[in-house]
């Protein structure tokens, strides 16, 4: 059966991908040892910039504040974008097209344009400024990078299941996290971590809208170009790569037993 | 039939009119403000100087004529975002394809092994790739010391490069949509299919893609949208000999100076936006009922 | 969905706690390019006077001033470059503090005691200084010499074209122009801008990349022959490239210098006026200088400073080469439009 949905030359695409992918990455890996001070010149080994690392207060801070702020907006956009996948879906096509337009708008508009906008309002309204207002910030672009894989997913599952369901149970709690969010949860997954690394990564937005003590990893770097962008912060991506991929392995450790169940086995 | 109706959307749907609808809302009204002597706006004084500038200007001299300009910095910049929703879809497709058929937790894992090289900044990254590129570098190394090209490859600092850069930055969000539509494909009707005669290019184009296509269209929004805003790759691996609109509307509120132009850019590009989605929610719609 | 929801969860908790424990007591909100005051030094402020220093960062003059406008702040220390330091002060944006009373300002060497910007020094001190011209490697030009004049960067010689970077900032490369082309660097005349957009659409094929990013790395790896630079930036290209000759050209540089301001709602004045006054003392201004590679304006500092680094002629001009140099001036609207006119055009 497996065989049958086979298909050449798909092995060989992902590889390459992937190899694409993590050459920079190895690259980066690389001139984390590096003993000077430039980033992209070898010149011999050296951990100094590990060292340099972990005592650099404020990169430090900058890293902490970039994982909260990633975690967080993570978190509410996905669930945000979520819920709207189901309600959209259920409603009717000149509400849904209104909608749909509203939740993709964070990406249609330039990232600097929403930036001075946001800042203005919160200004405006009397925020004060700080990680809270970045948090705000970055939930509003997490909305549409979630909302589109998740409603792909949904997109073609089938209604009468949901249909069914409220037939049997008519609690639409239960019927949300018996039959809706298994099915949609690698949508919702890779939305989720498509917000997670574009707030990690975002720049422009967080600098206008950060107030003292809000200051995140990319905002940092980007500080940096001025004096030189050293190899301190290849180290650090080094350090963060090997949290990521630590806490995955442990995620899926964990996960292994709980979610036995829910690995469908009609492959 | 059951409706829930809109109520789960109201959360996102009320945040982003605070916090997205709003503030555009206060960047239109900037858009047709006077731009300040030393920046920002004079909040009291309007003007249409910024749409104005948009197609005709005074040249240096003070002639006022049309101005292809800005045009053309909006036409090469949808040029590069399609060639790099082009390629991402290249690399997307098969690889999603390859990922369906692999067992779910195997697949859960590489989902992962693809976004974390995310978590390093896009500026190292670039970095990376600029040491990888440049003439005398591991890649020109290879290529000659494999025979492949005499003399240095000349990639850095060409829209080659740009391109590298740009389809590096988003592959993951071509490639992860993609996956999720794939995924729930019943794999029963491809079974059928095959049973039925149909070749792998058949079932490929009349099965898998079709099923596949919200995670296509969804894929191709994620990365042509954004990519119209990329910066920092035209920069430090094209170049920056020619203009983007990314550059182009951070530069009015930097350099430049002039919020209204900025805001009255950003205008037009959400309306060409919107127009284009709106195409194509059209053209889903006809497919399905056709 | 679960092992998501706990992962993240994880990080939540594995993040936030350590955040909630924030220092009281006294601080000041420093907002700065990254490492451009040294991490050590700010230590040692710290263990001298008892206030502790958060520091903010920013990427650009430019974008500082765009969120400052738009009203962003809380920062009690901000470092404007001359040529936007004006217009910070006739926005309103920054507030009066006498500096020029302050203790250690008798410390402060010539020019940079009255700029034209700030001439009484009533909102601000001297950092760094810094100027702008090229560095060209002498092992890959012909004859390995070039002369000091701006026509090697804008009229390069054909051995050269292809090879020559450019900064990616238009008031760099619209003032070199001015000063290759013998016109004031704030013109407000559209028939000098035109002359100056010619100049860099001629020069434009010559041109491999226009960027202020990683300049050092250009130069030292051996990307490009000729890069316009800032002297600190060619200083340290210099360290790991010694065949790079850094060129002050005939035709004149600008000299432009950072400085520490006030922003107005700064809650901690009398604080920032103490960091201030203390990084006017010779000690601290040469510390900081051997970590940022940018000459000070403070007297005495030269003897606090790395050998290497003092007696580098970039960093350290002779007497001659400073009739070279040309205050960055901050140019009126006019101008400034015709700048980016110009920018525009030559990237369109």
């Amino acid at each position: 059966m497996k065989s049958l949905f086979r298909f050449p030359g798909t092995a060989t695409v992902a590889a390459l991908g992937l190899a694409f992918l993590y050459l920079p990455i190895l690259a980066l890996l690389i001139l984390s040892f590096n003993e000077n001070d430039l980033i992209t010149i070898w010149t011999g080994f050296s951990a100094r910039w590990y060292r340099a690392v972990f005592t650099n207060a404020d990169m430090l801070q900058a890293a902490r504040n970039s994982l909260i702020v990633a975690a967080c907006a993570t978190l509410f956009g996905t669930a945000a974008a979520t819920a709207a996948t189901l309600g959209v879906a259920r409603a009717r096509a000149a509400w849904k097209a209104a909608v749909e337009g509203l939740l993709g708008l964070p990406i249609l508009v330039p990232e600097i344009v929403t930036a001075v906008a946001l800042l203005l309002l919160f200004v405006f309204v009397g925020f004060e400024l700080g990680l809270l207002t970045v948090v705000i910030a970055h939930t509003v672009f997490c909305i549409p990078f979630a909302y589109y894989p998740i409603r792909a997913r949904l997109a073609g599952l089938d209604p009468a299941l949901s249909e069914a369901a409220a037939d049997l149970y008519a609690d639409p709690a239960r019927r949300f996290l018996r039959i809706e969010l298994p099915l949609l949860s690698p949508g919702i997954a890779a939305g989720a971590m498509l917000a997670f690394i574009s707030s990690l990564g975002d720049f422009v937005i967080t600098y206008f809208v950060a107030g003292p003590g809000a200051t995140t990893l990319p905002v940092y770097i980007f500080g940096m170009i001025r004096i030189g962008i050293t190899p301190e912060v290849n180290a650090l991506s080094a350090v963060m790569l090997l949290a990521s991929i630590l806490l995955i392995t442990i995620a899926f450790l964990l996960g292994r037993h709980s979610d036995k169940q829910s690995d469908k086995g009609n492959g | 039939m059951r409706r829930r109706g809109l109520a789960p959307a109201a959360p996102a749907a009320l945040f982003l009119l605070a916090f997205m609808v709003g503030p555009l809302l206060l960047m239109l009204y900037v858009s047709t403000l006077e731009r300040g002597a030393f920046g920002g706006v004079v909040w009291d004084a309007h003007s249409l100087a910024a749409y104005e500038k948009l197609v005709f200007e005074r040249d240096l001299v003070g002639r006022l004529a049309l101005n292809p300009d800005y045009l053309a910095i909006f036409a090469r910049s949808f040029q590069l975002a399609a060639i790099t929703t082009t390629v991402t879809l290249a690399i997307g497709i098969p690889t999603a394809l390859y990922m369906t058929m692999l067992p779910p937790r195997r697949a859960a894992q590489l989902l992962f092994l693809i976004t974390v090289p995310f978590w390093t900044n896009l500026l190292v990254r670039n970095f990376a790739w600029i040491l990888l590129l440049r003439n005398g570098g591991p890649i020109d190394g290879m290529l000659n010391r494999l025979g492949l090209v005499s003399g240095p490859i000349d990639i850095l600092y060409t829209p080659f490069a740009t391109g590298i850069g740009l389809v590096y930055s988003f592959l993951p969000y071509m490639i992860l949509p993609i996956f999720v539509a794939m995924e729930r494909i019943d794999r029963r009707l491809i079974e059928a299919a095959f049973d039925l005669g149909a070749n792998r290019l058949r079932v490929l184009t009349r099965v898998v893609m079709p099923l596949a296509m919200p995670g296509i269209v969804a894929g191709g929004v994620l990365v042509f949208v954004p990519c119209l805003g990329a910066y920092v790759s035209p920069e430090l691996l094209g170049g920056a000999k020619s203009m983007m609109i990314g550059n182009l509307i951070q530069a009015q509120f930097g350099a430049s100076r002039n919020w209204p132009f900025g805001a009255a850019l950003a205008m037009v590009l959400l309306v060409i936006l919107l127009m284009g989605l709106g195409l194509l929610a059209l053209a889903g719609r006809r497919r399905k009922s056709a | 969905m679960t092992r998501y929801a706990r992962l993240l969860a994880t990080a939540v908790a594995l993040v936030c706690a350590p955040t909630l424990a924030q220092a009281q007591g006294k601080v000041l909100q420093l907002y700065s390019w990254a490492n451009y005051v040294p991490p050590d030094l700010l230590k040692r402020f710290e263990a001298e006077t008892g206030i502790k220093v958060n520091v903010d960062v920013y990427d650009s003059n430019d974008t500082m001033l765009a969120k400052l406008q738009a009203g962003g702040g809380g920062y009690d220390i901000v470092v404007p470059t001359n040529s936007i330091l004006g217009t910070m002060i006739k926005t309103g944006l920054l507030q009066k503090v006498e500096a020029a009373k302050l203790a250690n300002f008798a410390n402060v060497d010539q020019p940079f005691d009255k700029p034209d910007v700030d001439p009484a020094r009533e909102y601000s001190v001297p950092y760094m200084w810094g100027s702008t011209g090229f560095t060209y490697d002498s092992a890959k030009v012909p004859g390995g010499k070039l002369a000091e004049s701006w026509k090697e960067f804008f009229d390069p010689r054909p051995e050269l074209v292809g090879k020559i970077a450019a900064l990616g900032d238009q008031g760099e490369m619209f003032t070199a122009g001015a000063l290759y082309l013998g016109i004031d660097t704030c013109t407000e005349n559209p028939e000098d801008a035109q002359k100056i957009l010619d100049l860099l659409l001629k020069q434009k094929p010559a041109v491999k990349i226009y960027s202020s990013t990683g300049t050092i790395d250009r130069v030292a790896a051996g990307e490009v022959a000729l890069h316009q630079q800032w002297n600190g930036a060619a200083y340290r290209a210099r360290l790991k490239l010694p065949t790079a000759v850094f060129v002050y050209p005939a035709e004149g540089m600008n000299l432009w210098g950072d400085n520490f301001a006030v922003p107005k709602g700064a809650k901690n004045v009398e604080n920032a006026k103490t960091f201030m006054n203390w990084m006017m003392d010779p000690k601290n201004a040469g510390e900081a200088s051997n970590f940022s590679g940018y000459n000070n304006a403070i007297k005495g500092s030269a003897a606090f400073m790395k050998p290497e680094m003092r007696d580098d002629p970039a960093i350290n001009p002779p007497e001659a080469m400073k009739a070279r140099f040309r205050p960055v001036k901050d140019c009126s609207l006019k101008n400034r439009e015709l700048r980016d006119g110009v920018w525009t055009r030559l990237r369109r």
